[in-house]
């Protein structure tokens, strides 16, 4: 059966036509669940397209920066927010990719089959970012790791926050195939604001994760402690597990020389 | 719904979550998008979305609903090619011919974007996800750099097909 689909004008109507999320699918940029659907691997009873919901945009409010969440990953590349994101940005997937991809549907992608999703969550998760979204129970805000490791599902993501001091420090290192579309393979992100440092990895599992043990003992070995590497088409989880904490040194490294 | 493509506007019939690329082969019988991958990652499908380049097979076109499009037939004809166009014939930069739409495309974009002259690395940023399995890509590159600086000539022995030719269709082909 033809799903039904639905075009909300405004981000209330979105919320509203979302409910509890039951049955419906919402579709942002479309980048991962367009070929889902060609493929016949989803088939959708309701559509909900955001594209003309007016959720899309970066604005600064006092010391928060706040991303819509239909705001292409192009924007992150170039807009005003902090580098630590921006840089994230510049890897995921293609200059015609990012146009069409959003921040939104990088943090609710579900877990890839071949490859690891999320590429932006290490860095939000360092930032310390907030995610503000709708469904069941009304409207929450949450830290965005709270948001990645709970379940997902039934939330409409509206927005992220990012305080604008979030990071005095960030440090960055990856390893990526050597590829356009450069899957990731462990991306490391940290930042440090008022001598707290914050840790977390993504490309390595489901999804991102914060890294408590190194932030507590700042040992590289100690990642293995946080995350459970994955083997897929990209790397082993092996060759993750090897990497981990010389990626991690090289971040701590970076953060101490900037 | 509706779309304008290279300058026509028309009313779409498909449904809404129907790929951009799939409106225009199936049907607006715009073929030169081609159906590569389908999946977002071999680049052949692009076209200009109000004059960003875009990948159809990754957009409902609920999505482009009142949109202009361009693709490679709104680009130049057979007798006047465009700056791209006639760069890529000059330099041999298309063999099977499978990617050049979509290298076009994001090429024309890319041109038009930076306003003169490319370089190299912005050439690879910009085709990056576009995937050629015949040229090597160093032609590709070449005559989007020719294109930007101006460097084309005049095409003027082109090929082209009398009308009255027999067309050869094959029914479910990809071209
Ligand atoms: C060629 C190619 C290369 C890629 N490379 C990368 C890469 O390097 N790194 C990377 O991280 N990703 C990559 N991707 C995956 C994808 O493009 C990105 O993750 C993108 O940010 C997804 O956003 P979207 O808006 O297109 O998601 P969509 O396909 O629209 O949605 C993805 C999922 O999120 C849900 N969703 C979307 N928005 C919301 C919302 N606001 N609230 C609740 N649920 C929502 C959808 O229901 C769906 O389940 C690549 C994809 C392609 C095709
Ligand atoms: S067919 Fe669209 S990117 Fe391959
Ligand atoms: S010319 Fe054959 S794929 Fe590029």
């Amino acid at each position: 059966m033809a799903p039904q689909v639905l075009i909300p004008q405004s981000a209330d109507e979105a919320a509203t036509l979302y409910g509890d999320g039951e049955g419906i699918t919402v579709f942002a940029g479309g980048t991962i669940l367009m070929p889902e659907l060609a493929s016949g691997r989803i088939r959708p009873e309701r559509a909900l397209l955001l594209h003309a919901s007016g959720l899309s945009g970066i604005r600064s409010d006092g010391g928060v920066i706040r991303i819509g969440a239909m705001t292409p990953v192009a924007a992150l590349v170039d807009g005003p927010v902090p580098w630590l994101l921006s840089i994230y940005a510049t890897h995921v997937a293609d200059y015609e990719v990012r146009q069409s991809a959003t921040i939104g549907g990088n943090i609710c992608a579900p877990p890839g089959r071949e490859s690891q999703r999320g590429d932006l969550g290490a860095a939000l998760i360092a930032l310390g970012a907030r995610v503000r979204s709708a469904g069941k129970g009304g409207e929450r805000t949450e830290a965005v790791e709270d948001f990645l490791s709970g379940d997902r599902s039934g939330r409409l993501v509206l927005e992220i926050e990012i305080d604008v001091d979030a990071a005095r420090k960030s440090g960055a290192s990856g390893k990526r195939r050597k590829h356009a579309h450069s899957y990731a393979i462990a991306n490391v992100a940290i930042a440090e604001r008022d001598g707290e440092l914050r840790v977390a990895v993504a490309g390595v599992g489901p999804t991102a994760v914060r890294c408590r043990s190194v932030e507590a003992s700042r040992d590289p070995q100690d990642v293995l402690e946080d995350v459970d590497p994955v083997d897929d088409a990209v790397a082993t989880a092996e060759y993750r597990r090897q990497i981990l904490p010389l990626l991690v040194r090289e971040a701590l490294d970076r953060l101490e020389t900037e | 719904m509706r779309l304008t493509v290279n300058g026509i506007e028309s009313e779409i019939s498909s449904p809404p979550l129907t790929p951009l690329l799939h409106v225009l082969r199936d049907e607006l019988d715009v073929t030169s998008p081609k159906a590569g991958c389908q999946q977002g990652g071999c680049g052949t499908c692009t076209v200009l979305v109000d004059g960003e380049p875009r990948r159809s097979c990754l957009t409902p076109v609920a999505a482009v609903d009142g949109a202009s499009i361009t693709t490679l037939e709104g680009v130049g004809e057979p007798e006047r090619l465009s700056p791209v166009q006639a760069a890529f014939y000059e330099k041999y930069a298309a063999q099977c011919g499978f990617c050049t739409p979509g290298m076009i495309m994001a090429a024309t974009a890319l041109i038009d974007r930076k306003g003169g002259p490319v370089e190299r690395d912005e050439v690879l940023e910009a085709l990056g996800g576009h995937y050629c399995r015949c040229t090597g890509y160093v032609k590709i590159v070449d005559a989007v750099m020719a294109a930007s600086r101006g460097e084309v000539g005049d095409v003027q022995d082109l090929p082209v097909s009398e009308a009255g030719e027999p067309s050869v269709e094959v029914h479910g082909s990809p071209a």
